[in-house]
């Protein structure tokens, strides 16, 4: 079976779907493919972060261990998303658990890789960080929503 | 292993036995959270002397016993103060008493937090929700010889507004000579100016030299968990580091068992430990 | 007396006998609802003459033996634990009084029974010492243990057979017992002969014995009983690799292996139950319906059970596999730092009594990565 030509794939993605061919090249030097059985983790958290993940197929929650109240589900991931940008800012550590709760085929891109890349061609870092700025400014609107706790009961009712 | 039996004898005064004491008053702080002060008879004053971190074991006649800290004046053990979170059927009966009815305490029992340790450097205290009351009487101490201590910081971070304990007190300590008092709600309401966020956003809002501050944590592990992160990000020794911890108590003298945590007891190897003693263990799921 | 002396079968009720005269409650095994439980028993009669057992993983069943031994069976479900730290114990009473209530001890002066333990095995002696530990040598002490531990008499028993779910070999526990007994016997059945090789191991045993008919052991008779002994510990029906088993333990405390245990694990307590070094308990309160009187009550717990670790905030063990590991961990890796010493003895008595067959020496082995060696015995 022949092996699957990242670009491709990649141009299928909608974080990279609009990338010029030359930046193209660039990230497919930086890209693999991987499977997760439902699941299995994708990486915990404490543990050494270096890889951007693109979601092809299936979900993956983050999670913590929250002492008392036992394990939360925080937010999950699904196709067309990517997860993951603790390898762009130092100590470069997850700070959450991923776990995939269906079978997952993902694109992973090594942070290392992307890192050396974007400082030598600063457009290509510009393209790469201008995408990952879109996605951390939804995430974090989504966020925000979720701490409204809209389903919850009233804040602090007096007796 | 041929071992020797091992047999101490035993200590002065009964673990097991609750004392009757008197409740002086109840003060509601929040909704669901209240505080006992109760007055031990001057001649048993000494019995209920404590070190800030310590807890007693506090019992309704004929209903049970909870495990609650203090959080009065260690200088001060005629006055005993215990805030409490209103959630089962002890504290809801602790909720009702009036002035004059007797509870039993058994007590204290526990570590402390190294307020001597900490002479001469800076202090950071970190309360998260309740936890602000077993860190009380560590603000007490310092505040009483601030000689000893360089600059002191509270970060206090509580669900709303309303959910904030001790109040004036807040308000007291921030105006003392070289002490911070940083407050944050996770949701704020329209009277509310402060700051919202999560507790560890207040770090951005603190000058820190790591090398000559001693930390105090005290609130739900997993924002004892974010806080830690966040000290040692800025270059906090660990051993600098300590938290108090909660597990489920029934005995208080370390036999029923249910209250350890891997190898450490939290009722008397705890709840207050300096973090590379739990470093092991800290943060991993339902240790 | 420091020499062991040969004790014949037909006068060890002498000994018992001699320990109800001192005023000792004689308690011992005895068979009742189809195994060998400990409890009083009034003449050698009541022990299970020529019963055996025959125990593996979830499995226990008496069998009559070929001969008349008294001893000629392994670990039942009871330990001597409930004589020492009984399940059930009233620690105080309250009574509504002008001061709130005043409170008298239950345990302080309370009266202590003298019990004579008739047939401790070696991993049995090893746990009881293990306990004197956990309720002993802590700043706070367990008073009503302490006083039954000071006055119970220990006739120990050398075993002759293996079990088959013992390993006591591998925690170095066992078969030959070790210091801390006050006689010691090691029986013996072999054609005509029926007798027990017996030692002195302390002062009052030396002042029992003196009651007992006995003669000068022979050489034949002390190779008789040590072959016997030698014997068993070659024949144990488990093992653990039992060497840095707590480092190991600390290592692979996030193994996934806890999970397949938790699809097995009913949390029945029944390991916890008949383990002889289990100490957990729970306090509990009940009043009269006037409302003016109180007990405490201190009853045996488990750490399996769903509300062990649950605290106002919610529940730090909610899950199965982490009230497995607690077990499993706690007694074989955090107990070494809290009492000095692993808290299994080997006794096997949590492989024959799960009823979902889980075996701890199976898994722990299979969490730090040991493979399961084969099962020995006949």
């Amino acid at each position: 079976m022949q092996p699957e030509d990242l670009s491709v794939v990649l141009c299928k993605h909608p974080f990279t779907s609009d990338l010029d061919e030359i930046h193209m090249k660039l990230l497919v030097g930086c890209a693999s493919n991987v499977t997760f059985k439902d699941g299995e983790f994708l990486f915990h958290e404490g543990e050494s972060a270096d890889r951007l993940y693109l979601i092809r197929n299936g979900r993956v929650a983050l999670e913590v261990q929250a002492g008392e109240r036992g394990l939360i589900r925080i937010q999950t991931v699904g196709p067309g998303e990517i997860l993951g940008w603790s390898w762009l800012i130092s100590p470069y550590r997850w700070h959450f658990t991923a776990c995939a709760v269906e079978n997952v085929r993902a694109i992973w891109l090594d942070g290392k890789c992307l890192r050396t890349k974007s400082e030598t061609d600063h457009d290509f870092g510009y393209e790469m960080l201008r995408r990952l700025a879109l996605v951390l400014e939804h995430r974090l609107e989504a966020t925000r929503r979720q701490l409204l706790d809209v389903y919850g009961s009233e804040i602090g009712v007096r007796r | 292993m041929k071992m020797e039996p091992v047999l101490v004898p035993q200590t002065s005064f009964d673990p097991m036995l609750p004392f009757p004491v008197a409740i002086r008053r109840t003060t509601w702080e929040t909704d669901d959270t209240f505080t006992l002060l109760m007055e031990p008879p001057a001649a048993d004053g000494a019995r209920f002397k404590f070190l800030p971190g310590q807890f007693n074991m506090l019992y309704v006649f004929g209903v049970g016993e909870v495990a609650i800290s203090i959080s009065s004046d260690p200088q001060k053990p005629n006055l005993i103060a215990h805030t409490i979170h209103r959630v089962g059927t002890v504290t809801t009966v602790l909720s009702r008493s009036k002035r004059g009815e007797f509870i039993g305490v058994r007590g204290p029992f526990g570590s402390s937090w190294p307020i001597e340790k900490a002479k001469g450097m800076d202090v950071i205290v970190v309360a998260g929700g309740i936890g602000l009351a077993p860190l009380r009487p560590v603000l007490y101490s310092l505040f009483r010889r601030r000689k000893d201590y360089g600059r002191i910081v509270l970060m206090y971070g509580a669900r709303s507004p309303l959910d904030l304990l001790y109040r004036v007190e807040l308000e007291q300590w921030s105006k003392l000579d070289g002490v911070d008092v940083v407050v944050t709600v996770d949701r704020g309401d329209s009277s509310w100016k402060g700051h919202v966020g999560v507790v560890t956003n207040l770090f951005s809002y603190i000058k820190m030299d790591p090398p000559a501050t001693m930390a105090m944590l005290c609130g739900p592990e997993v924002m004892m968990k974010f806080t830690i992160q966040e000290l040692e990000r800025r270059g906090l020794p660990l051993e600098h580091l300590h938290l108090s911890m909660e597990r489920n108590m029934k005995c208080a003298v370390g036999f029923c068992g249910h209250c350890q945590y891997g190898p450490k007891f939290i009722c008397k190897d705890g709840p207050v430990f300096s973090f590379p003693q739990l470093s092991q263990f800290f943060g991993k799921g339902e240790i | 007396m420091n020499a062991p002396v040969r004790l014949e079968a037909e006068h060890l009720g002498a000994l018992l006998e001699a320990l109800k005269r001192r005023g000792y409650t004689t308690v011992g095994p005895t068979v009742r609802d189809g195994c060998i439980v400990y409890d009083e028993i009034y003449s050698t009669a009541d022990l299970p003459v020529g019963w055996t057992d025959e125990q593996e993983s979830a499995t226990y069943r008496l069998k009559r033996r070929d001969n008349e031994a008294y001893f000629g069976y392994n670990a039942g479900p009871d330990s001597w634990k409930k004589f020492l730290y009984p399940s059930s114990l009233k620690l105080l009473t309250a009574r509504k009084s002008s001061k709130g209530f005043e409170v008298c001890s239950e345990t302080n002066g309370a009266e202590v029974p003298s019990y004579a333990f008739i047939g401790v095995r070696a991993c049995e002696l090893n746990a009881i010492h293990i306990q004197d530990r956990v309720f002993g040598s802590g700043q706070f002490t367990d008073p009503t243990y302490r006083a039954r531990r000071e006055k119970a008499f220990v006739v120990a028993v050398n075993c002759t057979q293996a079990g088959g779910t013992c390993f006591c070999v591998s925690m170095n526990t066992g078969p030959r017992v070790g210091d801390g007994f006050d006689i010691s016997l090691t029986e013996v059945v072999r054609d005509e002969n029926h007798f027990f090789l017996a030692a002195v191991g302390s002062g009052r045993g030396s002042e029992v014995m003196e009651e007992v008919p006995h003669s000068a052991a022979g050489e034949s008779d002390v190779d008789a009983a040590e072959g016997l002994v030698n014997e068993t510990a070659l024949h144990m029906g488990r093992e653990l690799a039992a060497d840095g088993m707590k480092d190991r333990l600390l290592t692979h405390i996030e193994s996934p292996r806890w999970d397949d245990v938790a699809k097995r694990c009913l949390t029945c307590t029944n390991c916890t139950l008949v383990c002889p070094t289990c100490f957990c308990s729970m306090i509990e309160e009940v009043t009269d319906l006037g409302g003016t009187t109180a007990e405490r009550w201190r009853r045996w717990d488990s750490c399996f059970t769903l509300d062990f670790a649950k605290v106002a905030g919610g529940n730090f063990r909610y899950s199965v596999w982490s009230r497995y590991r607690q077990w499993l961990t706690h007694k074989l890796a955090y107990w070494i730092d809290q009492f000095g010493t692993s808290g299994c003895v080997g006794c096997g008595r949590c492989i024959t009594w799960c009823p979902a067959g889980i075996d701890i020496t199976v898994e722990a082995q299979a969490v730090v990565g040991v493979e399961p060696q084969e099962p020995k015995g006949d």
